[in-house]
């Protein structure tokens, strides 16, 4: 018998960490303007010992203004769809459920587009109307997993072939609501097709952004991993939870709210990147095992370390285009799906 | 009070509840899939009540309204009208956690989503006794560890439970009630997909834990002669209609269960002094 101890999911989480950092390292590295180890290394240590000033302009540029900003946009998207997908899994029983999958992403997408399109309207000021976005992607993102919660239900229970052709169907519904959308409606200052339905992280954002995307990262997974033990009864089914002990209604609400919630965070800056929050639990669960209370800070820096590693592919691989992340992590994602979905149904 | 003095109708008010532990109070139950409808199932007033020890069968055949019983006594569900007491509270009105506390459910099976060891599953017993986040204590370790010592599973521990038989998996599963360190423990037909030796082991085990730990247990069934081996009180059930409470010696009757599971049968005293069952066939 051998119970989780602090100890050792902390060292768990440092492991993960380090591998991180090099992920880190590498992907500032790479890129259309190469920078050598060496000038890497010199130039973080600049930077940690606070001589900015000392760091030569045009690498600096790169580095820090250009390259560090969608390192960090890809770690906290990773990290928030990865936590979304370990989430819905657990609370829809079904390990095949991803918010890109279950057509959360592409509800996430059609509430942010509506509030990028409804802002011109609204006299608001600056600060609020920027938290216009994430907030319509939320709000697309909790209404989708709502509707497909409801779609995969027969006879009281989910059904997982139903609930994957609920969340498919609804998926390419909202896709075509999208491309209605942008084709029609909006005046041309929103980012294209690609962005929405594959997902990018070339746009860059303003510092507050990253402050809201971070804060917002820590509450909602916060708020998920209160739940963690209850999540490892739920695998069980709601009705053993139950007589565990288990508030089934309470979790169930907190998890849908905070996993919507970093979906659309996500998906408000980055499209919809398809199957990071279902690869990545995975492999998390294959390393460390199925107890949510290691499961979710792994999965977490897992997703982190899987969307910057998948970034810097698609800034390099046909350099100096750039693909969309999203074809990379789709390319890895569909064939693995499918193996699940084979071995699930074997 | 000795055992042939217990009420052999449902609700008789004459009997004391001072040294009851479990008491079901003149309970009812209506289904219906739409609240407009008549209702598709109805359970009429039933009550009865169980000591630290005593084991209740629940008996009847299918559709009689056994499960929905445990479901009441469980707390999962509310009762129409009438109440069910645990050492006088309300068992419906428990939050989730306090219940799970008392109460240990077993159900027919358990089917895990993820594959986990036995003695994973046997910690999860520990869930309602922990507080949010905590790490499990090494008091809760050594719980599971004697729960899984008491079902004679400790050689079990590190298997994955999805690669033990039928029988070691009811076992592991009642480990984890027994995890739970309940007053009343609620099995609904456990014996359902296990061989006779297993069916026979378990319920021997259910009896000596009983006697061991002062649990009330309340089995759902309808193996009559488990009920009638291994019971202190049998609650008679038909088509929603609680027909009799008592010892096995007052219910087994043979007009009485040929009625009720309508099949011609013989009943005659077992080597035990126990009553036994013979299912006679007609042609």
């Amino acid at each position: 018998m051998r119970p989780l101890t602090f100890r050792r999911l902390f060292i768990q989480c440092f492991i993960l960490a380090v591998i991180l950092f090099v992920v880190v390292v590498v992907a500032m590295k790479f890129g259309a303007v190469p920078v050598s180890l060496y000038a890497l290394g010199r130039d973080v240590l600049r930077f940690l010992l606070g001589q900015t000033s000392q760091i030569s302009t045009d690498y600096g540029l790169i580095l820090w203004n250009i390259r560090l900003p969608r390192i960090l946009l890809a770690i906290i998207v990773g990290a928030s769809l990865s936590v979304a997908g370990t989430s819905f899994q657990a609370l829809l029983r079904n390990p095949l459920a991803d918010p890109y999958v279950l057509g959360v992403s592409s509800g996430a997408s059609v509430g942010a587009i509506l509030a990028l399109i409804a802002t011109p309207y609204l006299a608001l000021p600056p600060a609020v109307s920027a938290l216009l976005t994430p907030m319509g992607a939320f709000l697309g993102a909790a209404a989708t997993i709502t509707a497909v919660y409801f779609l995969g239900r027969r006879e009281g229970q989910i059904d997982s072939t139903t609930l994957l052709l609920g969340g498919v169907i609804t998926a390419s519904f909202l896709n075509a609501i999208i491309m209605f959308l942008l084709s029609t409606v909006t005046s041309g200052n929103t980012r294209g097709m690609a962005f929405w339905l594959m997902g990018d992280l070339s746009t860059s954002y303003q510092k507050s952004v990253f402050w809201f995307l971070g804060i917002g990262f820590f509450v909602a997974t916060g708020a998920i991993y209160t739940t963690a033990t209850d999540l490892n009864l739920l695998l069980a089914g709601e009705k053993e939870a139950m007589h565990l002990g288990v508030d089934v209604p309470r979790v169930r609400l907190v998890v849908y709210i905070a996993a919507s919630f970093l979906t659309g965070l996500a998906v408000s800056v980055s499209g919809s990147i398809a199957y990071v929050g279902l690869i990545v639990p995975h492999i998390m669960r294959l390393i460390f095992g199925s107890d949510h209370r290691t499961l979710l800070p792994t999965a977490a820096l897992g997703g982190a370390i899987a969307l910057v590693f998948a970034d810097t592919l698609a800034r390099t691989v046909v350099a100096p285009t750039e693909l969309a992340v999203g074809a990379v992590t789709a390319v890895v994602g569909a064939p693995l799906f499918i193996y699940l979905l084979r071995r699930g149904a074997s | 009070m000795s055992s042939s003095a217990l009420a052999r109708n449902a609700g008789d008010p004459a009997r004391s509840s001072s040294d009851a532990r479990l008491s079901v109070e003149q309970v009812s139950y209506a289904y219906s899939a739409n609240p407009s409808q008549a209702p598709l199932f109805t359970l009429e007033a039933t009550s009865f009540q169980a000591k630290p020890g005593e084991i209740v069968a629940i008996l009847g055949p299918n559709a009689s309204g056994k499960s929905t019983l445990l479901k009441l006594i469980s707390g999962a569900l509310a009762p129409l009208s009438g109440r069910i007491l645990l050492d006088g509270f309300v068992t419906h009105s428990l939050t989730p956690r306090t219940r799970a506390q008392r109460i240990a459910v077993v159900q027919q099976e358990s089917r895990l989503l993820f594959p986990a060891r036995a003695w994973e599953f046997v910690l999860q017993g520990r869930h309602a006794h922990s507080r949010t986040l905590r790490f499990e204590s090494e008091d809760d370790v050594i719980i599971a560890k004697n729960a899984l010592a008491q079902v004679g599973a400790a050689d079990l521990s590190d298997r994955w439970m999805d690669q033990i038989s039928g029988g070691e998996k009811q076992r592991v599963i009642l480990a984890r009630a027994l995890a739970q360190q309940p007053l009343l423990l609620l099995l609904d037909e456990p014996t359902l997909h296990l061989d006779i030796a297993a069916q026979v082991d378990l319920l021997h085990s259910l009896r000596r834990l009983a006697a061991e730990n002062r649990y009330t247990v309340v089995v759902v069934t309808h193996e009559l002669n488990l009920a009638a081996e291994y019971a202190d009180q049998v609650v008679l059930m038909q088509r929603g209609r609680c027909l009799r409470v008592g010892p096995p010696a007052a219910i087994y009757q043979r007009e009485l269960l040929e009625q009720v599971f309508q099949t011609p049968l013989t009943v005659a005293l077992g080597s035990s002094g126990r009553p036994h069952v013979t299912v006679v066939s007609e042609r």
